[in-house]
């Protein structure tokens, strides 16, 4: 047994071993099996977890963690994007230069920006790379069935949430990339003016499923009003109820899917 | 040290794995507790994972500048117009079929197929671990049609599209008065069927065969095997289905891509497949 008297003093304790630092931190943490059970069922933010889990789970090669950084994406998103909305109308006139002036005149405008969009990319990415993994290890299958469909609308909504934000800077890119994909609302069957027996119930290009979608017979400044307030509020919402689903499932299936 | 270690104490629990390797030879990995505490264990990997992750996007961020183009101009139409990256696989599905099925009816097969899955998949094996050699339908399907054919549709569609939707090689120059013949034809024209009639029939017959007769075959001859009872024939007819139509959207891409067929089946003003 090494003399405690002859311990070495360590940076660690140089740093914690004075009286300012007390004076902050009362006491120590202890490192027993009941504080570790502590700092994660007393933490609003990590009591989502379970306190134990079984040892598969924190493997990098088993979940990849694709699923926790898709949430961590997702939360960046949400970050930049409400600072983004302070400084954003969305408007004909306006949209397009005051994305301009938040490139050029706010301070950190370019950098907010920059990273609501790569994030937004990202979450694309890291959502396809989730689900691949709980594919290949198989993890929709019983009991994880319909976590597997929550995920898969979840995927959806993401889908929509990107191409609902690329028509706000209103820009060429961003007006012609909506039209390539809200022309295919026009060919809805029954629905769309040129979809299969969409004339036959009385369908026109000022009503039907792509007008609904656009707000008019082009994608024009009422498109970008409606296509704001889905990106803003109606998308979020929706997603962040399922994401909290998605979270309470994991837990109430088993916590992460593992051989059996 | 594995004799050091008191019960009782967290070390007893958990911390035998990053002992020397003496204990660890002492304790055969089946030994180990199966379980262990999330903090620090999973909190530490899920920091560690998210500082890079963020670290990865700012310097991204700070180096790559979103993209900002002219103003929008309803009258100025780009050409190429592409959709998003994530979507040009939907938008690259519409040179090989009618926009009703390119743009509608197959995204929602998609969602509707991926949201079934594990309905219908009742193999119990591979449930939380990896591996191919119990599963290798459903895999080789997954691989197939998302790696394949979702991913390979998207790099087709960001890296070999050009002008007029023409293929063009990434380090081609873009010419936008690129002419490509068009010498697409319908596939029961090019077998021989002249009247419309006839080429009807043979498409329909094309048609049916693929989605309906190819999957009611292989029912009647395997209907009485195990496998097949437990499945039943609801289960059965749901994954063929949509199966064939998997495999049959990229026939088609194969069929125009390289004999440049249109339609396999047209039945005027109705439906093209
Ligand atoms: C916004 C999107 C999503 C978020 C934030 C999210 C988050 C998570 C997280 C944090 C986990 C824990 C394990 C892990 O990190 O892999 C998880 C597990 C799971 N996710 Fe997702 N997910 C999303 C989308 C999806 C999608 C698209 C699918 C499938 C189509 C899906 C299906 C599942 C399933 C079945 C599990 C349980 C896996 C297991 O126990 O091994 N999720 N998700």
């Amino acid at each position: 047994m090494p003399d405690p008297e002859k311990r070495r003093t360590s940076l660690g304790d140089i740093v914690t071993n004075n009286y300012v630092w007390r004076s902050i931190f009362r006491h120590g943490y202890a490192d027993t099996p009941r504080n570790r059970v502590l700092q994660v069922s007393a933490n609003v933010w990590l009591h989502l977890h379970p306190s134990k889990m079984r040892r598969h789970g924190i493997r990098y090669r088993h979940t990849w963690c694709a699923g926790g950084l898709t949430f961590l994406l997702y939360l960046c998103t949400v970050v930049t994007g409400v600072v983004l909305m302070f400084y954003y109308r969305p408007t004909g006139e306006y949209a397009y230069w005051d994305v301009k002036y938040l490139d050029f005149d706010i301070p950190f405008g370019m950098i907010m920006r920059n990273m609501h969009r790569w994030a937004a990319h990202g979450m694309v990415i890291f959502i396809w790379l989730h689900m691949f993994r709980v594919f290949m290890t198989g993890s929709y299958k019983p009991p994880r069935e319909f976590n597997w469909v929550v995920g898969v609308n979840l995927l959806t909504l993401t889908l929509l949430l990107s191409f609902t934000g690329y028509l706000l800077p209103w820009d060429q890119l961003a007006i012609w990339a909506v039209t390539v994909g809200t022309n295919m609302a026009r060919a809805t069957p029954l629905l769309g003016t040129e979809g299969p027996f969409g004339p036959q119930l009385g369908m026109t290009p000022r009503y039907d499923a792509r007008a609904l979608l656009t707000a008019g017979t082009v994608v024009g400044a009422p498109t970008l009003l409606r296509f704001y307030v889905l990106h803003c509020i109606f998308i979020p919402v929706i997603a962040s109820i399922l994401m909290i689903l998605h979270f309470w499932r994991i837990r109430k299936d088993g916590g992460i899917s593992g051989p059996l | 040290m594995a004799e050091n270690i008191q019960p009782g104490t967290i070390q007893d629990q958990e911390e035998v794995k990053v002992q020397s390797g003496r204990a660890r030879a002492a304790l055969p990995a089946a030994d180990l507790p199966d379980k262990v505490h999330t903090w620090p264990y999973l909190v530490r990997a899920e920091f560690i994972s998210g500082c890079i992750l963020l670290l990865v996007l700012m310097v991204w961020s700070i180096t790559v500048d979103a993209p900002m183009e002219e103003p929008a101009n309803p009258t100025k139409t780009p050409n190429p117009s592409k959709a998003p990256w994530y979507f040009l696989g939907l938008q690259e599905m519409l040179v090989y079929f009618d926009p009703w099925i390119a743009g509608v009816l197959l995204p929602t097969l998609i969602i509707v197929g991926l949201m079934i899955i594990p309905y219908v998949d009742i193999n119990p094996k591979g449930n939380g671990y990896y591996t191919f050699s119990e599963r290798k339908f459903a895999i080789s399907t997954f691989l197939v049609g998302f790696l394949g054919m979702w991913v390979g549709m998207i790099t087709i569609g960001v890296f070999f599209r050009g002008p007029g939707w023409n293929l063009f090689m990434p380090w081609d120059y873009w010419d936008p008065h690129k002419v490509v013949p068009l010498t697409n034809i319908d596939l029961p024209y090019k077998i021989g069927f002249r009247s419309q009639m006839g080429a009807m029939t043979c498409g329909a017959i094309l048609v049916l065969g693929w989605l309906v007769g190819v999957p009611g075959v292989v029912w009647q001859l395997k209907k009485h095997t195990p496998f097949m009872r437990q499945l039943g024939m609801m289960r059965y007819g749901i994954v063929a289905t949509l199966f064939m139509i998997m495999a049959g959207v990229l026939v088609k891409m194969v069929l125009r891509l390289s004999l440049n067929i249109k339609y396999i089946l047209v039945i005027p003003n109705i439906l093209n497949i």
